[in-house]
C-alpha cells in the first residue's frame, strides 16, 4: 500500500557533475525549508538570552545605558548645537547596533553550523537570513524603550514615525547582503573577522550617527556621502528625529544600495559556498 | 543521464568527487592575495571518490566498508546531495533522510525538548507533526525525567539515545546510516538494531556505513568495499565482508599482527 501510494509522487533526486543551483532554485529552496528558518530565529533570540539573569531585556537597555553615556558625552563635553540631541543620536544608533550586531553574528553563525551542513543539505544562506530576522525583530523591540526616552527628554513623536517598517526593511537587506558575503569570506580566511573589527570601528566613525554631518570639512564630504549606510541610516532619522518622510533621494540611494549589497553579497556566497565543506 | 529503472532506488554512474585543495592551506585573506599576485598558488588534486558505479534496488540495505578516508562519508554525502560530483551522476528515488550520524545539530545550550524540535525542522518537519512524535521520541530514548534539562547536562549516552531517537522518525524512503551503532550501551544498541530492522521490513531502502563487519553481515544484505575512492568488491554481505578480512590480513601488517595475535 505504502509502494503504491509513494510511487505516484515520488520524488527523484538528481545529483550530477556541474550542478549548480540557479538563484531561483536558491530561493524555492529557503521556502522549503520555512519550518527550519523559525526555528533558527527562535534559537538565534532565546540562546542570547537564555544564561543573563536580566535575559530579553538586556538587548533593550543596552542601547539605551550606551545612549545615557553618549548623550553625557556629546551634549556636555563636546557640544553640538542640536536640540533633542538624544533623540538625534538614538534615532542612527538603534539600527546601527542591529547592523553591526547581525553581520558580526553572521560570520560567527556560519562557523558554528559547521558542523551541521556536512551532515544535513540545507540552504546554506539560511543562516544569514534567519540572523537577519532576529536582529530586525530585536530592533523591532528596541523602539520601545526608544519611545520612552524621547517621551522622558520631551521630543515630539510624530506620525512619521509609521515609515519605520520600511526603513527598517530597507536596511534589513542591506544587512543581509553584507552578512552573506562576509560570512563566506570569514569561512575561507582566518583574517576577515579580524579585519573586520577594524573596519567596523572605522565605519562608525565615518557614519554621522553620533554628529551632525555640518561638522565634517567639505573635503571629507564625499567620503561619508560615498558611505552608503550615510543614507540607509537616514531612513530611520527622518521619520524619527525630524519627524517627516525621508527625502525621495535618500529612499532612492538606499533602495540602490541594499538591493546592490544584496546582489553582490549574495553572489559572493554563491561563489563560495560549493567549497564550504572543505574549511569548516 | 541514467535511464529511471523504478526498481532502483539509489544509482551511482561513474561517479567521481575530486577536492582542489591548495599545497598549502592559505589561512588569510591577505596572504591568498599576495599569493595570488604573485602566482604563487599551487592545488593538488584528493580523490574522494573515484569513478563509482552501483544500483541499490529498493528495500535492499547496503553495507559499505573501507579503511579510513577510503571514500565512505563522501559518497553519503554525494548521495544525500551535500556534495556535487565532480564526474558522473547520482539518482536518488523517494524522499532521502539526512545523513544519520549521532549527534548531529544538536545544540548545547537549548534543552532536550527544543532540540528535539529543532532537530525536527532540520529534517523538515513542522512543530505539529514533531508535537505528535514527541512522545514516542522521549519514550525510546528513555530520558523523560531531563527532556527540559539542556543538552550540555547530558551524558554522551543520553544524546546519542535522543539524536537516534529523533533521526528514525522521520518517514522516508532512503536512509543513510554513517557509524550510529558506535556509541551507547549494549541495551540501547540492540534496540537501535530492531528500529533499523523494522526500517527494512517497511521497505526502506539503508545505506550503512561502519566499521563494524559483524554489524553490516547482520543489518545488510549486500556490502560494499571501497578502497581509495573506488569500488573493491560489491556483492553479498557475508562473501564481501571475508574478502575485506582476508585483504586487512594480507596487505597492512599492522592489521595482520592485530588479528594475528588474536589466537582465536
Amino acid at each position: 500500500m505504502r509502494a503504491v501510494a509513494s510511487l505516484a509522487a515520488e520524488p527523484v533526486f538528481r545529483n550530477h557533475a556541474g550542478k549548480r543551483p540557479t538563484p531561483w532554485e536558491d530561493v524555492q529552496d529557503l521556502v522549503t525549508y520555512w519550518h527550519l528558518l523559525l526555528n533558527l530565529v527562535h534559537r538565534d533570540l532565546t540562546v542570547r538570552y537564555k544564561r543573563s539573569v536580566l535575559g530579553f531585556f538586556w538587548s533593550l537597555l543596552n542601547p539605551l545605558l550606551m545612549m545615557v553615556i553618549l548623550t553625557i558625552v556629546f551634549s556636555h563635553f563636546f557640544r553640538f548645537e542640536l536640540a533633542h540631541y538624544e533623540t538625534y543620536f538614538i534615532s542612527e544608533y538603534l539600527v546601527w547596533v542591529f547592523f553591526a550586531q547581525t553581520t558580526a553574528n553572521s560570520m560567527a553563525s556560519l562557523a558554528w553550523n559547521g558542523p551541521l551542513m556536512k551532515r544535513v543539505r540545507l540552504p546554506k544562506t539560511i543562516f544569514a537570513l534567519s540572523g537577519t530576522i532576529a536582529g530586525l525583530i530585536n530592533l523591532g523591540l528596541s523602539t520601545g524603550p526608544m519611545l520612552v526616552i524621547m517621551v522622558f527628554v520631551k521630543a515630539p513623536i510624530r506620525p512619521a514615525m509609521l515609515f519605520l517598517p520600511v526603513s527598517f526593511l530597507i536596511i534589513a537587506l542591506f544587512t543581509l547582503g553584507v552578512s552573506l558575503g562576509l560570512s563566506a569570506l570569514a569561512t575561507y580566511f582566518d583574517d576577515v573577522a579580524q579585519m573586520y573589527q577594524v573596519g567596523i570601528m572605522g565605519l562608525m566613525y565615518l557614519t554621522p550617527i553620533m554628529y551632525p554631518k555640518t561638522i565634517i570639512p567639505g573635503r571629507f564630504m564625499w567620503l561619508v556621502n560615498a558611505n552608503p549606510l550615510t543614507h540607509l541610516f537616514e531612513l530611520a532619522r527622518y521619520p524619527i528625529y525630524f519627524g517627516q518622510l525621508p527625502p525621495l533621494h535618500v529612499v532612492w540611494l538606499s533602495l540602490a544600495a541594499a538591493v546592490g549589497a544584496l546582489v553582490i553579497g549574495w553572489t559572493i556566497f554563491r561563489r563560495l559556498a560549493g567549497g564550504f565543506y572543505l574549511h569548516i | 543521464m541514467l535511464p529511471l529503472d523504478p526498481s532502483v532506488a539509489i544509482g551511482l554512474h561513474d561517479v567521481a568527487v575530486r577536492f582542489r585543495v591548495p599545497r598549502r592551506r592559505i589561512p588569510t585573506l591577505k596572504e591568498w592575495a599576495i599569493r595570488r599576485l604573485t602566482s604563487g598558488l599551487a592545488y593538488e588534486d584528493f580523490r574522494g571518490l573515484d569513478g563509482v558505479s552501483l544500483e541499490v534496488a529498493r528495500g535492499r540495505s547496503l553495507g559499505v566498508i573501507g579503511a579510513n578516508g577510503a571514500g565512505k562519508s563522501t559518497m553519503l554525502r554525494v548521495i544525500a546531495g551535500i556534495l556535487t560530483p565532480t564526474a558522473g551522476e547520482v539518482v536518488v528515488r523517494g524522499r532521502v533522510a539526512p545523513i544519520i550520524e549521532l549527534g548531529t545539530g544538536f545544540d548545547q545550550e537549548l534543552s532536550g525538548r527544543e532540540n528535539v524540535f529543532f532537530n525536527g525542522a532540520l529534517l523538515g518537519r513542522s512543530r505539529n507533526e514533531m508535537r505528535d512524535r514527541f512522545d514516542s521520541i522521549v519514550d525510546f530514548a528513555e530520558i523523560r525525567d531531563f527532556i527540559d534539562a539542556p543538552l550540555r547536562t547530558y551524558s554522551t549516552g543520553m544524546a546519542a539515545r535522543l539524536a537516534f531517537a529523533v533521526a528514525t522518525t522521520v518517514d522516508a524512503d532512503v536512509l543513510l546510516l554513517d557509524e550510529i551503532l558506535a556509541v551507547g550501551d549494549g541495551a540501547f544498541t540492540t534496540k537501535c538494531r530492531q528500529r533499523i530492522e523494522s526500517f527494512r521490513q517497511a521497505g526502506v531502502t539503508i545505506l550503512f556505513v561502519s566499521h563494524s563487519l559483524d554489524a553490516v553481515c547482520w543489518l545488510c544484505d549486500d556490502a560494499l568495499w571501497l578502497r581509495d575512492g573506488k569500488v573493491a568488491a560489491l556483492g553479498p554481505a557475508e562473501q564481501v565482508a571475508e574478502e575485506y578480512r582476508g585483504w586487512m590480513g594480507k596487505d597492512r601488517p599492522t592489521a595482520r599482527r592485530l588479528h594475528g595475535s588474536d589466537g582465536i
